[in-house]
């Protein structure tokens, strides 16, 4: 996958027209280990950036998704609820969490490229 | 073969897979045991009452369908030595503080008297309704009226609200005091300061009153960073929640200059008394400036933690705060006792934390258990405490890694750094102390540490049994340093089952049998 | 001391073990000002003997109930016991075992847990059963917070015939949280009015109504209607069941159309004990899984395929998620949900239904043989064990008087809701399979006599 842009929160974003798709890095289900459940928004709900739009638990810890930009929620990845060993399988494919109709376009320069993105996590260690 | 002890190993010889597979799928004194839905019959019943007689019943039509529930699954029952039989093999399935020492840090798994359990079934204290009236009731009033006595007096605080379920009910019973007390000087204020070790209770129950949380981290000795603390206090802040002994073991030693600057701010000092044991007969809360602390009866004094319950959790009071405690409350009026169960003209209690008076049953253990040390004993029971815990952390502090410099009070914390380039996770390390004949200590709790692991051994060990403990965590401890990783993976191998697979149970929750699996609850 | 086992020559040699030369120096971190150099003023140590003399004093001070005739209920309730039970729930490896978080080493606890939670859920006709919170009344002030998270709106709605300390929590347990409580006007002689005020207060902003069933005063009701128009209005439906032993006789609260059952359990293998430890059951439908407070048990496998249990959906409690919990609940009512388990796993449906029609059918003679006592009227028509009277003259006197004669009549209004004249002169009394006919004969004989 290429041109995702990532959030200090290790969301990715992936732009397709004024539509992004959202999920968790593949470094974030690493370490929060096999997922295994998936709470997500409802479709039409609104967020501003940072907000709380979903959770993702494993069985010893559960993660707030913050929303990476500001927008109304257009479609969840449903498969998540039967499946949500997607998450740690196809974090960055079949494993995404939501699409969020952007509502400020500027907000995706915000966050980091896959070098920098790359750099951030190797400064965690 | 033989161990390092001596003794001919635990499996006689045989490796744990090359034991035969029986025939019956039981191991020895280890039987499996199908859930009772399996065995038993809905015709059958292991009690014998009377046929109810010819009457008309006055249920206004609605009488039950048998059998009950989910596909007419109703509720199966078997006779009386089946019933035996059913649950003496499930005990034997469990570890006990009966049956060996319970390392488990901040839960005090100490020796449970059996004469607590007498004393709790005495007909004339146990066969006795809430509501009787309050002249039937004067021994019961005065076993309240004295337990309230010796834990104020144990505390140096001169109120105390015996109702609260458990320990978490406790804290939000101390939370709800401080803030009636707060919003009866009009003094709206939103948020309550928690150091990053504390127990997850107390987050939970700050946020069940209202407040918001703000964590305040720990310094380098692992207490509370007085710093930061006075930098995050102001006008906004309603409680510190404080643990101390804190949740790493160690007596907070600016607990004073902590309680004054709380005070100064003009906000209350909650103390966790999770950890009292440590302290009991040494020092008392009052005089450390506590505003409330509750007190888990289960931990240091004894009542039994039945698998998890239940709890009692009496929460002891400064004077600023006593005006609005919960009710009930045993007073005495000169001719008896009677208990004040509703709020009169101009009281400010803020209200009724459960139905009737508390958890009696345990009162009573407590109680017993209370005059069974004494002042004297009760002291040595804080003294042999932290004695334990120290000699434990001298014993293994050269082979596992030590979080903060002792000595330590009852209890003492490790991380898993020595763990580091050993292939062996905390975890399994912790499971491996189950094919050793221990339970493990606490694990990943407080949060301040990376990889920890709490210990408690309390008073109730022997130093023959400590010394057989530390023998076993020096054991294993040096396996994992010299590469024998094949005994932690994949460890317990002697327990009644493996490893559970803990993400099949959450993906895909299974909570009740099901009666015919072709039916989805 | 006889539950301390180091010696003195111990101690002596694990504190030069430790480095130090005496206890005090393990103290040291305590602020010199706090540090007690002398004993409290309290008794010191006594032997067994001692104690069990001490108790054996405070008892007699009592009268119990098995000390002559006993109608006391109103949320509590005298039944028999078997041995069984007792003897069970004494067994060290439950008794002294802690909440199971080794699953490997915990199975006796965990099966336990997986059997009571399927009892429950059979018992109320429901889906899925917590393993238990603190009591009946807890549990539901924490029916009311759940009912906020599903529905996202925070009106419940509390019957007035509801357990009136229950009424207590709930207003003590949400007065600092988002919720709101309308509270509905007693109403002990018509259960009908209760019942259409509950129906009559539904608008879109009610997350739950409340209702207890048999309700406080002991009246049965048909439930079926008001879920209906609960479930017409987004609004869930919680019963709280106060007397669980109804259960074996009365259409659960599940085939009425409850979302969240709340039940008292004490009534099934826990003796009154003056008040607790009791037991909080806990039971809704699969969908609001999530959203339940309390613990867990749930089946999985071990590493060889060999089923087992373990506790699960922890995500949901304290421990993980602090501040954003469901709760701050941390224990369960453990020994009290064995003793319960153990009791139904003897009684079975067969033993639960005889109880349970053994229970009625003495309320049913209490009821007529009171209703021939001048002075007294008998409120309502369906009940299960549990009525209410009217009597002549205030109650809780009349109370007293009989327990002058050993007899505790039942439970005075009063004492729950006092300074009520029109509640005066109500006494709420129970019948159970250990009352006898004789129990009921001497009654009727006392009361005729003091309200004559």
């Amino acid at each position: 996958m290429s041109g995702i842009k990532i959030s200090e929160d290790h969301e990715w974003v992936s732009l397709d027209g004024d539509t992004a798709t959202v999920g968790i890095t593949d470094y974030a289900q690493n370490a929060l280990g096999d997922v295994v459940f998936v709470e997500l928004p409802e479709v039409g709900a609104s967020f501003a950036k940072g907000d709380e739009v979903a959770v993702v638990e494993s069985v010893k810890a559960a993660s707030e998704i913050y929303a990476p930009v500001s927008g109304e929620i257009t479609g969840v990845n449903a498969a998540l609820e039967d499946q949500p060993d997607k998450i740690n399988q196809s974090p960055l494919d079949d494993g995404w969490l939501f699409r969020i109709r952007l509502s400020d376009a500027g907000e995706i320069d915000e966050l980091m490229d896959e070098d920098a993105y790359a750099s951030f996590v190797a400064g965690l260690k | 073969m033989m161990n390092r002890q001596g003794r001919k190993s635990g499996t006689g010889g045989i490796a744990a897979g090359e034991a035969p597979e029986t025939f019956t799928g039981h191991s020895g004194l280890d039987h499996v045991e199908p859930l009772i839905f399996e065995i038993g019959d809905n015709a059958k019943t292991g009690v014998d009452l009377p046929a109810p007689g010819d009457f008309t019943p006055a249920l206004g039509g609605l009488a039950r369908q048998q059998p009950s529930g989910l596909a007419g699954g109703g509720l199966p029952g078997l006779s009386e030595p089946e019933v035996i039989r059913h649950y003496t093999r499930l005990s034997r399935k469990n570890y006990a503080i009966d049956s060996g020492l319970y390392p488990l840090g901040s839960c005090t798994m100490k020796h449970n008297p059996r004469l607590n359990e007498k004393i709790a079934r005495i007909p004339g204290l146990s066969d006795v309704h809430p509501l009787q009236p309050i002249s039937t009731v004067q021994g019961s009033l005065k076993v309240m009226d004295e337990l309230a006595h010796w834990l104020k007096t144990l505390t140096g605080m001169p109120a105390i609200a015996l109702s609260p379920k458990a320990g978490a009910h406790g804290e939000l019973c101390g939370l709800m005091a401080i803030r009636t007390a707060l919003e009866a000087r009009g003094d709206a204020r939103s948020l309550v300061l928690v150091p990053e070790s504390a127990h997850g209770t107390n987050p939970a129950t700050a946020a069940l009153c209202g407040y918001g949380v703000k964590s305040i981290p720990a310094n380098a000795r692992g207490r509370v960073d007085l710093d930061l603390l006075k930098e995050a206090l102001d006008d906004n802040v309603a409680a510190l929640m404080l643990t101390n002994p804190n949740t790493c073991g160690l007596f907070e030693d600016q607990v004073i200059e902590i309680a004054e600057a709380v005070h100064a701010a003009g906000a209350f000092f909650y103390c966790d008394g999770a950890n009292f044991n440590a302290i009991v007969g040494r020092v008392r809360p009052g005089d450390l400036g506590v505003d409330a602390m509750h007190l888990n009866l289960h931990k240091t004094f004894s009542t039994p933690h039945g698998g998890g319950g239940p709890g009692s959790g009496p929460v002891v009071f400064s004077e600023a705060l006593a005006p609005f405690i919960p009710l009930p409350e045993v007073v005495s009026d000169g001719e008896g006792l009677r208990l004040r169960e509703h709020p009169g003209d101009g009281d400010r209690s803020f209200g009724r934390m459960t139905a009737f008076h508390g958890q009696m049953g345990m009162f009573l253990r407590a109680l017993a258990y209370m005059y069974s040390h004494g002042a004297d004993g009760l002291r040595q029971v804080a003294e042999d405490a932290v004695l334990n815990a120290n000699y434990v952390l001298a014993g293994l502090k050269d082979v596992m890694s030590l979080s903060y410099d002792g000595p330590c009070m009852h209890e003492a914390l490790f991380d898993d750094s020595f763990l580091k380039g050993t292939g062996v996770e905390t975890l399994d390390f912790a499971k491996a102390m189950i094919d050793e004949g221990f339970h493990p200590m606490t694990m990943y709790f407080p949060l301040v540490v990376h990889g920890a692991m709490l210990i408690e051994p309390t008073e109730t060990e022997s130093k023959a049994s400590l010394d057989e403990f530390i023998f076993a965590l020096r054991s294993l401890a040096e396996a994992a340093k010299a590469g024998d990783t094949a005994r932690f993976a994949g460890a317990p191998h002697l327990a009644p089952l493996r490893r559970l697979d803990e993400t099949a149970a959450a993906r895909k929750p299974i909570l009740r049998w099901v009666p015919n699996s072709s039916v989805e609850p | 001391m006889r539950y301390l086992p180091l010696e003195n020559s111990d101690r002596q040699k694990m504190l030069r073990s430790v480095g130090v030369s005496s206890i005090d120096e393990l103290f040291a971190d305590v602020p010199e000002a706090a540090r007690l150099d002398k004993l409290l003023d309290l008794p010191l140590h006594m032997g067994e003997q001692e104690v069990e003399r001490r108790f054996a004093e405070m008892a007699r001070a009592n009268h119990c109930a098995g000390d002559g005739p006993f109608f006391a209920g109103a949320g509590a309730y005298r039944h028999h016991i078997p041995a069984t039970v007792d003897h069970l729930i004494q067994r060290g490896e439950f008794l002294t075992a802690y909440t199971p978080y080794q699953p490997e080493i915990s199975q006796g606890t965990l099966q336990c847990l997986f059997e009571f939670q399927t009892q429950v859920a059979q018992l109320t006709a429901m889906e899925v059963a917590n393993a238990s919170l603190y009591d009946g009344s807890t549990g539901c002030a924490e029916a009311i917070l759940m009912a906020r998270r599903v529905t996202r709106r925070n009106k419940a709605v509390l019957s007035g015939n509801l357990h009136p300390q229950y009424r207590e929590v709930a207003e003590t347990i949400t007065q600092f949280t988002a919720d709101e409580l309308e509270m509905l006007p007693v109403s002990p002689g018509e259960p009908g009015a209760d019942l259409a005020a509950l129906m009559d207060a539904l608008d879109n902003d009610t997350s739950c109504v409340v209702v207890q069933n048999p309700d406080f005063f002991g009246h049965l009701q048909d439930l079926s209607g008001l879920a209906e128009a609960a479930h017409a209005a987004g609004a869930l439906l919680v019963v709280v069941v106060t007397e669980v032993v109804s259960l074996g006789a009365v259409m659960p609260p599940g085939e009425m159309g409850a979302d969240i059952v709340v039940c008292e359990g004490q009534s099934i293998g826990n003796g009154m004990n003056f008040g607790g430890p009791y037991l909080g059951l806990f039971a809704t439908r699969q969908k609001f899984l999530r959203q339940m407070p309390g613990r867990l048990c749930g089946q999985t496998e071990d590493a060889e395929g060999r089923r087992g249990y373990v506790l699960t959906l922890s995500t949901r409690e304290q421990h993980i998620r602090r501040e954003k919990a469901t709760s701050n609940i941390c224990t369960n009512s453990g020994l009290c949900a064995l003793a319960f388990t153990i009791h139904m796993s003897l009684l079975g449906e067969t033993g639960l239904r005889q109880l349970a029609m053994l229970n009625h059918q003495r309320a049913v003679e209490l009821k007529a043989a009171l209703a021939r006592v001048s002075g007294v009227s008998v409120l309502g028509e369906a009940f299960f064990n549990e009525i209410t009277l009217e009597l002549r003259a205030p109650a809780a006197p009349v109370g007293e008087t009989l327990a002058g004669q050993g007899i505790i009549a039942g439970v005075p209004a009063s004492r729950l809701y006092p300074g009520d004249p029109a509640l005066e002169n109500l006494l709420v009394m129970a019948a159970t399979e250990m009352t006898s006919e004789a129990d009921i004969a001497a009654l009727a004989a006392a009361l005729a006599e003091a309200l004559a």
